[in-house]
């Protein structure tokens, strides 16, 4: 029997000098699908790469000789040997790598546990492996599955609900106070990555219309240009906040740029409407009295970093139930890949054949009751030939497959002929599929 | 028949109840299956309160408010039927947590409180009666939407302002959605109440030769259609909206409350639905 193998490496093993090298070489990541697919001892394969890891999933026969070759591969793409290689790799092998496949899937092995970008990373790898060809029965089944299990996760736990950086939860908090942004215009007070980081999220998150004020009026024109917008005054910066709804200020100005009474006395000609306050300076630039105001809303820093906190911890939590439904579909897959040999693939068979026969033969005799035992004998025996003579062929068919090189394609397509996986509809299979497509057209 | 209209109102309270038990439970565990069935029993006592109130009008041939327990059971199926109609548009799923126990409380009030039956009287029969009830009764129900609304609205700018966040923080909607079904409630509601006056008006005016009697429940009325017109009116003209309009809006239910509960039960008046 085919064993699954895992090798790769990501955040925890290896240092960013030795991922961002896989990263650079495996930008065009059919390359090393090319390569994979050269090698003799590997059967199928799929290869993963992203800024932060780097994995290679594949099935072989010889166990030993599949390991080395693959470690051998990607000594070549870091220029080394295996030997300078191996401390960063993991490997992992059956179950342990199916595990491994779905916590990625989910989620719960990446840097930020929870973002959800690797779901698609994982889609897109493999559709290229599909493209290739170079996985087959058993990835199919098992990517397929780890696309529903992180379904299954992000839908039953809360793993990906909670923002886990300070842009992320500022925009959540807009969300809770204006529902959405399309429409809202924010103004940026002052320069600094935080603040260009919240207001690039607020404008992809819908917020229509930026506004910069600066002290110096080429930085406020540059910022402007950046985010497509327009520029204030740094005197009519209180007048402005009659026409804004979100402001992000992060100015290196020792006191405050805005006292409450100035934001009180706009609340009138805004009728009132919400204001959102996002002071991300230290020392802090706007007024802490002015959260006082009603329909005002003002958060700091600290505020910020606070939600953050509350929200990573949650995300640990919810991580323990996310393992726990990972466990018990990794058993179930171990389950499926033990139905695909020969003998088990038999004995259902017969088991469904013969369900189906004992089904119609009481079916027929309890509409006629008139027959006498040696009738009903003659009945069963009628029928029971038949299976067998039905069956016949498939079996000697399935037998003769234990010396194909592509044993479980056809034992594969044999259990989809008779369905006799009960648990996997066409449907199922289908559905996957959808997404999958849907996800390319997006 | 008697019978048949007291089963009808036992199933309703007791569907009213699980649905309120499983309100609860989703605030607990957010799953939209438990939503669904919770709002499916309220549903189901929607539907069970329709039948025992028709069965109720076809045997008392007018409207069912001759006695207090008709009233609050009324009362109970105004405000299903609004939120009902409100979930469509909105889709609050939290408002469901709020508003189902106040149809149980006044379920459970109508049963608790012996009434009187009360021969069948002309007084009942009239045309602007029955537009009063109607008009007053919806309007009031949704202004116990309203009051919902605020007080969710109360507990979500709370959290936000204070910066603690609670099991609600992200169960309720967010101050927009909140705000503006306060102001949908409002200009539903508002329309409603007035005629629910004016019509009442009219009525006293024809049966008791004078429209203004000094009644204490006249009075409050009055109050309440007071309280809401400031709030419609500050609302469009100056742009008055969330805790003031939350605040506004919880008082003005409350004095719903004291109009419609406490004068019936405590005064002696000819609105007091015991009329003699």
């Amino acid at each position: 029997m085919d064993r699954i193998v895992l090798i790769g490496l990501n955040h925890k093993t290896a240092p960013v000098e030795i991922r961002e090298k896989f990263a650079v070489v495996c930008v065009d990541t059919s390359g090393p699908l090319m390569n994979l697919t050269q090698m003799r001892a590997l059967r199928e394969s799929f290869y993963l790469s992203t800024c932060n890891r780097m994995e290679v999933l594949f099935t072989t026969p010889r166990l030993d000789e599949g390991i080395s070759a693959v470690v051998g591969l990607l000594a070549d793409i870091y220029g080394q040997t295996g030997s300078a290689l191996k401390p960063y790799l993991y490997t992992y092998i059956d179950q342990d790598a199916v595990k491994h496949l779905y916590r990625v899937a989910c989620s719960l092995d990446s840097m930020v546990v929870g973002e959800s970008q690797i779901l698609g990373q994982i889609k897109d790898a493999y559709r290229q492996a599909t493209e290739a060809k170079t996985s087959g029965v058993i990835l199919n089944r098992l990517l397929h599955k780890s696309f529903s299990v992180a379904k299954q996760v992000r839908t039953e736990t809360r793993i990906g609900s909670s923002a886990v950086s300070i842009s992320y939860a500022a925009v959540e908090l807009a969300k809770k106070i204006f529902q959405e942004l399309q429409g809202r215009t924010a103004l940026l007070i002052g320069a600094g990555e935080m603040a260009e980081l919240a207001a690039e999220h607020l404008l992809s998150n819908g917020v229509e219309r930026i506004v910069v004020a600066n002290r110096t009026l080429e930085r406020a024109l540059a910022l402007a240009k950046r985010f497509n917008g327009t520029t204030v005054g740094w005197d009519e910066l209180a007048e402005e906040l009659r026409r804004v709804d979100i402001i992000v200020s992060s100015t290196g100005s020792p006191e405050p740029i805005l006292s409450a009474e100035q934001v009180k006395q706009r609340m009138r000609a805004r009728r009132n409407r919400p204001l959102f306050f996002i002071d991300i300076a230290v020392p802090r630039d706007i007024d802490p009295e002015v959260n006082r105001i009603d329909n005002v809303y003002l958060y700091n820093i600290d505020d910020l970093q606070g939600i953050v906190e509350m929200n990573q911890a949650e995300r640990l939590k919810e991580a323990a139930r996310a393992e726990h439904i990972i466990a018990a579909e990794a058993l179930k897959f171990d389950g499926w890949l033990r139905t695909l040999e020969v003998v088990p693939t038999i004995v259902s068979l017969r088991e469904k054949a013969e369900q189906v026969r004992e089904a119609e033969v009481r079916k027929t005799l309890s509409r006629l009751e008139s027959f006498s035992e040696e009738e009903v004998e003659a009945i069963e025996v009628l029928t029971q030939s038949m299976v067998k003579k039905l069956l016949h062929d498939p079996i000697l068919f399935l037998k003769r497959t234990s010396n194909r090189e592509r044993k479980d394609y056809y034992l594969d397509v044999a259990r989809k002929l008779f369905h006799l996986d009960l648990d996997r509809s066409e449907t199922e299979e289908e559905e996957d599929q959808l997404s999958l497509d849907s996800d390319k057209m997006s | 028949m008697n019978e048949s209209v007291l089963l009808f109102s036992v199933i309703t309270t007791l569907l009213y109840a699980v649905g309120t038990v499983g309100f609860l439970i989703y605030v607990i565990r957010t799953e939209k299956v438990i939503h669904r069935i919770a709002y499916g029993f309220l549903l189901a006592g929607f539907v069970s309160h329709t039948l025992g109130l028709a069965m109720l009008v076809s045997q008392l041939r007018q409207m069912p408010v001759t006695t207090l327990p008709q009233t609050f059971s009324l009362f109970a199926w105004a405000i299903v039927g609004s939120y009902l109609a409100f979930q469509l548009k909105f889709n609050i799923r939290i408002l469901g947590t709020f508003v189902s126990p106040l149809a149980v409380v006044f379920m459970l009030l109508s049963s608790a409180i012996p009434g009187r039956v009360i021969p069948n009287s002309q007084l009942f029969k009239s045309f602007w009666l029955t537009l009063h009830v109607a008009t007053m009764f919806i309007g009031m129900a949704i202004f116990a939407l309203a009051f919902c609304a605020g007080i969710m609205y109360l507990l979500q700018e709370r959290q936000i302002k204070s910066k603690s966040f609670g099991l609600l923080y992200r169960r309720l909607p967010s101050l927009e959605v909140l705000d503006s079904l306060n102001y949908v409630c409002l200009t539903f509601g508002f329309p409603l109440i007035t005629i629910g006056l004016i019509s009442g008006f009219v009525y006293a005016g024809a049966v008791w030769q004078s429209f203004w009697h000094w009644d204490p429940k006249e009075i409050l009325s009055v109050v309440t259609w007071l309280i809401y017109a400031v709030l419609l009116h500050e609302r469009l003209a100056v742009g008055w909206r969330g805790r003031r309009a939350a605040i506004m809006a919880i008082i003005g239910f409350s004095v719903i409350l004291v109009t419609f509960v406490g004068t019936s039960v405590i005064l002696e008046v000819h609105h007091s639905f015991k009329l003699g």
